[in-house]
C-alpha cells in the first residue's frame, strides 16, 4: 500500500501542509454531533433557557450535571443492569462458539457445510422478525422482564455470528498440528483445550470486544423483553431518563455520555482486536 | 386478516420506507471509501485520526439518534442556524412527513459510513503495491487508477460493506424509535417498527398481524440472503 500513499510523500511540502491542516478540520466537522453532546453535558441549565444552545458554556457545570446523573436518577441502576446483561452474554456466546467453531472447523462430517451455512444465514436475518415468538417464549418461561431472559436470548442469537468467526479462524490454523497430536494419541478434548484454545486467544479477544459493544448498545431487545429499571439496560434507561428530564438537555447529554462511555473505552483499549474482528473477511 | 396487510396504507408505507432505507443507506459505501482514501496517507498521528473517525460506530444508536434529533430542532437546532446563514428558511425536518424519513436516514448514515470506512482502510492495506506501481508506469492516474486498479482489489471489502449495510438498513429500528417514534402521522415507520407497534405497543397486542409483517420483512431480506450465501458458497468451493 505504501505506493498508493506515495503521491503525498513525493508531493511538495505545500500539499503536505495543506493536508495536515485539513485533517483536524475535517475531523471536527465529522465529530460535531459528539462534540455537541460533550459541550451540552457541561453547560448550566440557564444556557438553554437563554437560548444559548450552540455557543460556549457560560459556566463549567461538569460536577453538577454528572453528579445529578449519578446520585439523583436511576442511571447507576441501569448501568449495573447493562453490565449484568453484557458480561454473561460475552462469556456465554464466546464459550459456546469456541466449541461450535472447533467442531465445524476441524471435523469433516456430513452436513458440516449445511450447519455452517445455517449459522451464517441466521446472522443475516433482521432480528426484529423474531420479536413475536421470542417474546412469547420469554413470557411462557416466566423470564419476561428479567436479566436472565435477555442474557439467554442474546447468547442464543450472538452465537451465530461468533461461530462464523471462530470457524473461519480455526480453519486458518495449521491443520498438521492437530494431525500430529492425533498421531500421538491425545484425546480430542485435550487437543481442543491444550492446542487449539491457546491459539484462539486473539479471536477470543476480538469477539469479546465486539460482542460487548453490540450487546451494550442493544436497544430493541431491551424494549421488547424488559420494562422498568428492575431489568432494563442503559440504552432503554436513557429514554425513560429523557422522559424524566424532558428538555433538560444538559442532563440528557450527561446521561447519554455516561451510557456511551463503556463501549468507547473498550474500543480504545482493545482497538487492534476490535478492528480485526470487524474487518474479518475484508481482506482475502 | 392477512389480506388486510397488503391492503392497508400503513403497511405499504412502511414497506416503501424500507426500500428508501435500503437504497439511501448504500450511500455509506462510497462515503466510506472516500473517507478511507482521504485518510490513507502516512502523516504523523494518522492512526489516532483513523480511530477518531471510526468513533460514531462505537456509540450506541440511541445516543446518535438523540443528538441528531437535537440538531433538527425547529427553533433551536443547529441545522436551522446554519441554513439561516445561507439565507434559507427554517425547516422542521422531523415534523414534516415528507422529510422525516430522510432526516432519520441521514442520522443512520453517519455511523454506517464510519463502518464502511474501517472496512476499506483494512482493504487498502492489502492492496498489492507492485500492481499499483506497474499501473503508474503505464500512466494510470487519479480516477482511472482508482477504478481499474484499486477498486478491483478492494472487492472483498466492498462485498462485506454491502452485506453489513443491507443488514443495517433492514434492522433500522433504534433511530426511528428514538427520533420520531414512527411519526409524524406514522410517516417514518418501517416494517420492523410497524410490527413492534402493532404487536407490542399501546395500540394492542395483534401478534398474528405482527408475525405477518415479519414474514414480509423476511421475504425482502431473503432476496439478499440468497445472494450472500451463494457468493459465500462459491468462495468455500474455491477454497477446497
Amino acid at each position: 500500500m505504501r505506493c498508493f500513499r506515495n503521491p503525498l510523500k513525493k508531493s511538495t511540502p505545500g500539499v503536505r501542509t495543506a493536508y495536515q491542516v485539513a485533517l483536524p478540520i475535517v475531523l471536527i466537522i465529522w465529530l460535531l454531533p459528539l462534540i455537541a453532546v460533550a459541550v451540552f453535558s457541561i453547560k448550566p441549565d440557564a444556557d438553554f433557557t437563554n437560548g444559548n444552545y450552540w455557543g460556549l458554556p457560560s459556566s463549567f457545570e461538569f460536577f453538577t450535571n454528572y453528579g445529578k446523573v449519578f446520585f439523583d436518577s436511576d442511571m447507576p441502576r441501569y448501568l449495573l443492569n447493562s453490565l449484568l446483561i453484557t458480561i454473561p452474554t460475552v462469556i456465554g456466546a464466546v464459550a459456546l462458539s469456541c466449541m461450535t467453531g472447533f467442531a465445524l472447523g476441524i471435523y469433516r462430517f456430513k452436513g458440516n457445510l449445511l450447519i455452517f451455512f445455517m449459522f451464517i444465514a441466521g446472522n443475516f436475518v433482521p432480528f426484529q422478525i423474531l420479536m413475536v415468538p421470542v417474546r412469547d417464549m420469554t413470557v411462557g418461561l416466566g423470564l419476561y422482564d428479567t436479566k436472565t431472559g435477555l442474557v439467554l436470548f442474546h447468547i442464543a442469537f450472538q452465537t451465530g455470528f461468533c461461530t462464523l468467526f471462530m470457524r473461519n479462524f480455526i480453519r486458518a490454523l495449521p491443520f498438521p498440528l492437530i494431525e500430529a497430536a492425533r498421531v500421538e494419541g491425545i484425546a480430542e478434548w485435550r487437543i481442543f483445550w491444550y492446542i487449539v484454545l491457546p491459539l484462539m486467544k486473539p479471536a477470543i479477544a476480538a469477539l469479546s470486544v465486539l460482542i460487548f459493544t453490540f450487546i451494550w448498545n442493544d436497544y430493541f431487545w431491551a424494549v421488547v423483553l424488559t420494562q422498568g429499571p428492575e431489568a432494563q439496560p442503559v440504552t432503554a434507561g436513557i429514554t425513560s431518563f429523557n422522559a424524566q428530564y424532558r428538555a433538560a438537555y444538559h442532563l440528557m447529554s450527561a446521561g447519554a455520555i455516561v451510557a456511551a462511555l463503556p463501549p468507547v473505552a473498550m474500543f480504545f483499549l482493545m482497538q487492534k482486536h476490535f478492528i480485526a474482528g470487524l474487518t474479518l473477511g475484508a481482506v482475502k | 386478516m392477512n389480506a388486510c396487510l397488503a391492503a392497508t396504507a400503513n403497511s405499504r408505507l412502511s414497506f416503501w420506507n424500507n426500500v428508501k432505507w435500503l437504497v439511501l443507506y448504500l450511500l455509506a459505501i462510497p462515503g466510506g471509501l472516500f473517507i478511507a482514501l482521504f485518510l490513507n496517507q502516512t502523516v504523523r498521528g494518522i492512526r489516532l485520526y483513523k480511530s477518531l473517525f471510526f468513533f460514531p460506530f462505537v456509540v450506541s444508536q440511541v445516543v446518535v439518534g438523540l443528538v441528531f434529533s437535537w440538531f433538527y430542532l425547529p427553533k433551536e437546532g443547529l441545522l436551522n442556524a446554519v441554513l439561516a446563514v445561507f439565507g434559507m428558511g427554517p425547516v422542521n425536518i422531523l415534523g414534516d412527513p415528507t422529510l422525516a424519513t430522510y432526516g432519520i436516514i441521514a442520522a443512520g448514515l453517519w455511523p454506517q459510513t464510519a463502518y464502511c470506512m474501517i472496512l476499506y482502510l483494512t482493504g487498502l492495506n492489502a492492496v498489492d503495491p507492485e500492481q499499483v506501481e506497474a499501473a503508474r508506469l503505464d500512466g494510470a492516474k487519479g480516477w482511472r487508477m482508482l477504478w481499474f486498479v484499486i477498486l478491483p482489489q478492494l472487492k472483498p471489502a466492498t462485498f462485506i460493506a454491502f452485506v453489513v449495510t443491507i443488514i443495517g438498513a433492514l434492522r433500522s429500528f433504534d433511530f426511528i424509535a428514538v427520533m420520531t417514534n414512527g411519526g409524524p402521522f406514522g410517516s417514518t415507520r418501517v416494517l420492523s417498527f410497524y410490527m413492534f407497534e402493532e404487536s407490542l405497543s399501546e395500540f394492542g397486542f395483534r401478534m398474528g398481524y405482527g408475525a405477518a409483517i415479519a414474514v414480509v420483512l423476511f421475504a425482502l431480506m431473503l432476496l439478499f440472503i440468497g445472494y450472500f450465501l451463494w457468493s459465500m458458497y462459491q468462495d468455500e468451493k474455491g477454497a477446497h
